[in-house]
């Protein structure tokens, strides 16, 4: 039958026509998607290994365009993947095939910025950098500041709990929200958490933050902001060995010095990164380390003062401290520039997203060392060293056959390395579609029913997001009979199929 | 009353619980009995299931088993010049010698401290948790990494559910270095000049760490680097302290004056909500984002709670006496949709209701 779609999940038959006619109801023209030559563009995110082509696109304008999309596709069966700038690298915001991406990217208001209460109420759609731009004429910013932020959005960053470069001192998404505004798959919206500190009842803003769209739709964003530090600099240190840097790290905290940013690259990705941004990277360095201190300008001199002791003591082989607000941006911009850069020398590139207890640093970029040559590509990390979170760039060529294939199995063996040794294997991507077969070996049966009851909590139709950020147990079954970790079978409960 | 004296044992006791239908009351060293809705079922101690189980002062962690003392966890953390950054209160045991709270009973109420304006909140600090669902079912989430995003972030929902999750049995918590220095200033000043001279230094790049007005005097700790504590203390003036230390262990363990109380109220507000007409304030804390009441106006709790929605935020009954306990709950009621949430998150966790019932809403 023509424009008739099976829904995966539930074996509910979508009438396109009917979908059709009841978003035409209340949505204009201009608000609704539905050739493919509209819809490509949004058959994926920025992670476009994996594409799929949605029913239709919903750009609403209005809360209450939203709640009708959502009660609509409740009442109709159809599967709602809410999009921000679909920067997102773990594929959250893939459309489904038989249902609606629904973007909020015309939600790109700040409504208010409250410089004496320190925060601003913001739409989903407002790109992050946004916010810290208009917050700036008051002396504050907005502290979380993922690589993407020129272009990914609030909502996004709410759905995936992004992090940046800043968060081992000034925390992630979750430590900076303060309220958001939700509209659940039913239509009914919610207001979880306030201006005021501590909200009556569960947390339930730790719960929505990092829920990739599996629990509700953004619709309103309270985020806290911070006073601008005066002065920031970074110190730039070079390292003979990968090991020796990573105990550097080690022995910054062990000094109880928590930095503004401690990050660490390889020797391949300086090599990517020197000619296109020449950043004035030691390309003689194993590693290289940026470590930086903000606050006062006597602060920042003291700090510097210590961490440059400690890392003379680690064994730095250069230290370069940045002498000007420039020399610091300079310094930054080649991190910073770290995925196009590596995009310059490879077709493609794969970002992995494991975090890892510090210390098994060096044992991990060993064993990375050896399946470069296990799967024959080649790969460059950079590292939020600070807090434990790798991303390693596979490089591959998706014009050749089987490098993807190679190129994934190399990521997946990464993210178990991760967890084997003790940590996750996401630390700021989000799981999405990517991760998916990796969430059924970092957690057992009983954690992953316990994330389908807390869905069911909020979705008990299952609409938001389905096949995203947590596997079914028959997933995990299949996966387990391919991969058998550590002698374990997992889910040995479960029928094999 | 039941013991566990380890993680078999509270498993043990949840699965009998559950089979009869039997509702179980959660404790640790009972410093927080107070607090909350009225305690029901048969205790649950847990304070024999402690100890450390891993600290890594270079990856910034701690594990503990749930009835650890927190006493025994910041000694532990002192001996590497590291801290629990939210500054718990410790409260006295409810049993003659006990050692104070413990960390499960701090998680699970998510009370922090004076540092929590600057450093966060319990929240904040949970890495993960071992829970034992209403089930007897034993979960682990999160972990002791500092970012993962891995499934949803139910370790943070965990703190402050009252213990109506789950049994905590086990937590991860990031710890911080102590800070270099610390000073602390004193000013003289009315509650609004108070509100409006801490939404003032909130908004520039001062080391504020704790914030304390009561009765016409406005406490400050600054901490932080040395040099940037210096810097601080030059420019704001106010009048230096001796031994500090005691006054802001005084307002953490709620022993100081200002909270020698009962009815008690906390109001959680925006910083810059203006202090109302309104008799009975004792004290300001978090940079203006808590007040706390006590006196004749605390005993009519429509108007506190009337009081504390119109400046946008929301009230605790904090500690009162149990007649009035037994005609208010403790938190501010959820509007319908919310609290319908609230339950079916409840039931996805303990489906009969058998942990802590009626500790955070009487209806569950």
């Amino acid at each position: 039958m023509a424009n008739m779609a099976q829904n995966g999940n539930n074996d509910i038959c979508i009438d396109l026509a009917t979908l059709e006619r009841r978003l035409r109801l209340f949505l204009p023209a201009h608000c609704l998607l539905l050739g493919e030559e509209d819809l490509r563009p949004y058959e994926c995110d920025g992670l476009t290994a994996y594409r799929e082509l949605p029913l239709a696109v919903c750009l609403p304008e209005t809360e209450a365009q939203v709640i009708d999309i959502l009660r609509t596709c409740h009442q109709l069966g159809v599967p709602v993947v809410a999009r921000g700038a679909g920067t997102g690298l773990s594929g959250g915001a893939m459309p489904h095939a038989h249902g609606i991406v629904l973007s909020l990217a015309r939600f790109n208001r700040i409504l208010r910025v409250d410089p004496a209460a320190r925060l601003a109420v913001v739409q989903p759609g407002v790109r992050n950098l946004a916010v810290s731009e208009a917050a700036a004429p008051h002396g504050l910013y907005y502290a979380p500041d993922p690589s993407s932020q020129i272009a990914c959005t609030l909502g996004g960053n709410v759905a995936e709990n992004s992090g940046g470069v800043h968060c081992l001192k000034y925390g992630l998404t979750v430590h900076n929200v303060l309220r958001i505004r939700v509209v659940s798959i039913e239509g009914e919206v919610f207001e979880i958490g306030s201006a005021a500190p501590d909200a009556a009842g569960y947390d339930l803003l730790a719960l929505m933050i990092g829920s990739e769209g599996m629990l509700g739709v953004v619709t309103e964003v309270t985020v806290k902001l911070v006073p601008k530090p005066e002065l920031a600099q970074v110190v730039m240190a070079s390292f003979a060995d990968v090991a020796k840097a990573g105990d550097a790290v080690a022995a910054i905290i062990a000094a109880g010095i928590i930095p503004a940013g401690l990050e660490m690259m390889d020797k391949a990705a300086t090599a990517a990164v020197e000619p296109f941004v020449k950043a004035g990277y030691d390309m003689s360095a194993e590693a290289i380390l940026l470590c930086e201190s903000d606050g006062t300008p006597e602060e920042v001199a003291e700090e510097i003062a210590r961490v440059t002791e400690v890392l003379n003591a680690a064994g730095a082989s250069d230290i370069r401290v940045s002498q000007s607000e420039a020399e610091r941006l300079r310094f930054w911009a080649g991190r910073k520039a770290a995925f196009p850069a590596v995009g310059r020398i490879t077709p493609d590139y794969y970002c992995m997203d494991g975090t890892i207890p510090r210390k098994r640093l060096a044992e991990m970029l060993s064993a990375i060392a050896a399946m470069e040559t296990k799967y024959g590509l080649r790969c460059a990390n950079v590292f939020h060293a600070g807090d434990g979170n790798l991303h390693p760039l596979i490089m591959y060529d998706a014009s050749q056959p089987g490098d993807w294939e190679r190129a994934e199995a190399f990521g997946a063996e990464i993210l178990e390395l991760s967890v084997a040794l003790g940590g996750s294997i996401t630390g700021e991507h989000g799981v999405g579609i990517e991760k998916i077969n990796q969430m059924c070996v970092q957690y057992a049966t009983p954690e992953i029913e316990a994330f389908h009851r807390v869905k069911a909590a909020f979705d008990e139709s299952g609409l938001l997001n389905p096949g995203k950020a947590v596997p079914s147990l028959h997933r995990c079954a299949e996966y387990g009979r391919m991969h058998v970790h550590h002698g374990d079978v997992k889910f040995p409960e479960l029928e094999r199929f | 009353m039941l013991t566990a004296h380890s993680l078999d044992d509270i498993v043990a006791a949840v699965r009998n619980a559950d089979a009869e239908r039997a509702p179980l009351r959660v404790r640790g060293a009972g410093s927080k009995d107070f607090y909350g809705g009225l305690l029901a079922g048969e205790v649950l101690d847990v304070s024999a299931h402690r100890g450390i189980v891993a600290y890594e002062p270079t990856e910034l962690y701690i594990t503990a088993k749930c009835g650890t003392p927190l006493a025994d966890i910041e000694a532990t953390l002192a001996e590497k010049g590291q801290m629990l950054a939210f500054e718990p209160p410790h409260f006295g045991g409810a049993n003659a010698g006990s050692a104070g709270a413990t960390v499960g009973g701090c998680v699970a109420a998510g009370l922090s401290g004076p540092r929590r304006q600057q450093a966060g909140a319990v929240r904040d600090f949970v890495l993960g948790v071992k829970l034992v669902d209403g089930t007897g079912q034993v979960l682990n989430f999160g972990g002791q990494v500092m970012k993962n995003v891995a499934g949803y972030d139910v370790s943070r929902l965990i703190a402050g559910s009252l213990g109506t999750l789950g049994v905590i049995a086990e937590v991860t918590l990031k710890v911080l270095p102590k800070p270099v220095a610390e000073s602390t200033l004193v000013f003289d000043c009315d509650a609004a000049e108070a509100i409006r001279r801490l939404n003032d230094w909130g908004g520039q790049p001062l080391p504020v760490s704790a914030s304390f007005w009561h009765d016409g005097q406005l406490w400050l700790r600054l901490s932080g680097a040395r040099a940037a504590v210096e810097a601080a203390t030059g420019r704001l003036g106010g009048n230096p302290t001796v031994n500090p230390e005691k006054h802001w262990n005084s307002i953490r363990e709620q022993t100081h004056t200002a909270f020698v109380a009962s009815p008690l109220w906390r109001l959680a507000v925006p910083s810059t909500a203006p202090s109302p007409e309104l008799d009975g304030l004792r004290a300001i804390e978090w940079g203006g984002a808590v007040r706390w009441y006590a006196g004749e106006v605390a005993g009519d709790h429509e108007a506190m709670r009337a009081v504390a929605a119109r400046l946008g935020g929301h009230a605790v009954l904090y500690r009162a006496p149990e007649s009035l306990r037994c005609l208010e709950g403790a938190f501010t009621p959820l509007p319908p949709a919310l609290f319908a949430l609230h339950r079916r998150l409840k039931k996805a966790f303990d489906p009969q209701g058998i942990l802590n019932p009626g500790r955070l809403y009487a209806e569950f």
